[in-house]
């Protein structure tokens, strides 16, 4: 274990990206390559849940597009992700929300999250 | 073949050149000492034999002992023979990671797969199972099926796949690239899996 934790100590590329949690929505640029070009997209959503540690720490967002429910698992320090956005901050009571995957409109919402005057620095990602 | 003896410590990713994640294997391989050297005039062929990880004084027989002895070092746990090393190793030479591998290379590697126990033809042998859940058939879902023929042949024909003991094997996985060395802690990175628990002790070969 002690060895395993030296390789991710050791291999770790850190992104810098904000503090979010599960049931904050976040945007999520991410480059694109096309033949040589590079590009940048975005995917707009709700954090549905923060998995791992070191190298392998992930978190998925998920939307709803054209009706369908689309989700994207992002690894957090992968050299792909441009920049993260937290566009809200959400009141949730668990970590993993798979309960919105059953939820569809007006159901599927997710209350703000009222944050003190002093600015919250969340631990949720410290990658 | 030259190579080493190493111990699996666990898997993890990193991300490659093209910013892609590839799945690692950990592995620490030696340092290991040069315990005998096989010669030509001696012993009919070229050979080096090595030792990997700490053993006990009193758990080594006194063989063991004499025998490590010789090469000024402790009890090991695992000795293997490898040939094919370039420079001429001496006893009680000590070899680690830098020595012989470098970042790309592709290696095999040996190591004895997790005991399953007894287990069915589905788990083994990858069989499929009989019939469905319908049509009055029950009990049937995870059975072998047929043995053989009825009369002409009655009798089962010898390496027909049937349940028993599973895993536990010595498994060789060839061609696994190094994707990266971490010198200081004898640390290499396969991609890809190897075979067994962590703690296993592997034999890495180039």
């Amino acid at each position: 274990m002690e060895l395993i934790n030296y390789v991710h100590e050791k291999l770790t590329t850190k992104n810098k990206l904000p503090g979010f949690r599960a049931g904050d929505t976040v945007t999520v640029h991410y480059k694109i390559k096309e033949g040589d070009k590079e590009r940048v997209q975005q995917f707009k959503g709700v954090v549905i849940k923060l998995k791992g540690a070191g190298i392998t720490k992930t978190f998925t967002v998920r939307k709803i597009s054209n009706g369908v429910g689309v989700e994207r698992i992002f690894p957090v320090n992968s050299p792909f992700i441009d920049k993260v956005e937290i566009n809200k901050k959400g009141d949730v009571r668990r970590a993993k929300l798979y309960y919105l995957r059953n939820l569809t409109g007006k159901k599927a919402r997710i209350q703000e999250r009222i944050t003190n005057v002093t600015e919250e620095t969340s631990e949720a990602v410290k990658a | 073949m030259s190579g080493l003896i190493g111990k699996k410590v666990g898997m993890t990713s990193i991300f490659g050149a093209n910013g892609k994640q590839i799945p690692c294997t950990v592995l620490e391989a030696g340092p290991c000492v040069v315990t005998q050297v096989r010669s030509k005039d001696k012993d009919g062929y070229e050979a080096v034999q090595l030792a990997f990880g700490e053993r006990k004084e009193k758990h080594s027989n006194k063989a063991m002992m004499g025998h490590f002895k010789k090469a000024n070092t402790t009890p090991k746990r695992k000795v293997a023979e490898f040939k094919g090393f370039e420079a001429t190793k001496n006893l009680g030479d000590v070899l680690t990671v830098a020595d012989v591998f470098t970042e790309g290379e592709f290696v095999d590697i040996i190591s004895k797969s997790k005991g399953k126990g007894f287990q069915g033809v589905i788990k083994r042998h990858n069989f499929s199972g009989v019939g469905g859940q319908t049509h009055g058939q029950h009990d049937r879902l995870r059975a072998p099926g047929s043995l053989g023929n009825s009369s002409t042949g009655a009798r089962v024909i010898p390496g027909k796949r049937m349940p028993g003991r599973t895993g536990g094997n010595r498994v060789k996985s060839l061609n696994l690239e190094i994707v990266k060395i971490l010198a200081e802690k004898n640390l290499i990175l396969v991609k890809g899996s190897v075979a067994g628990s962590i703690g296993t002790l592997v034999t890495i070969e180039k």
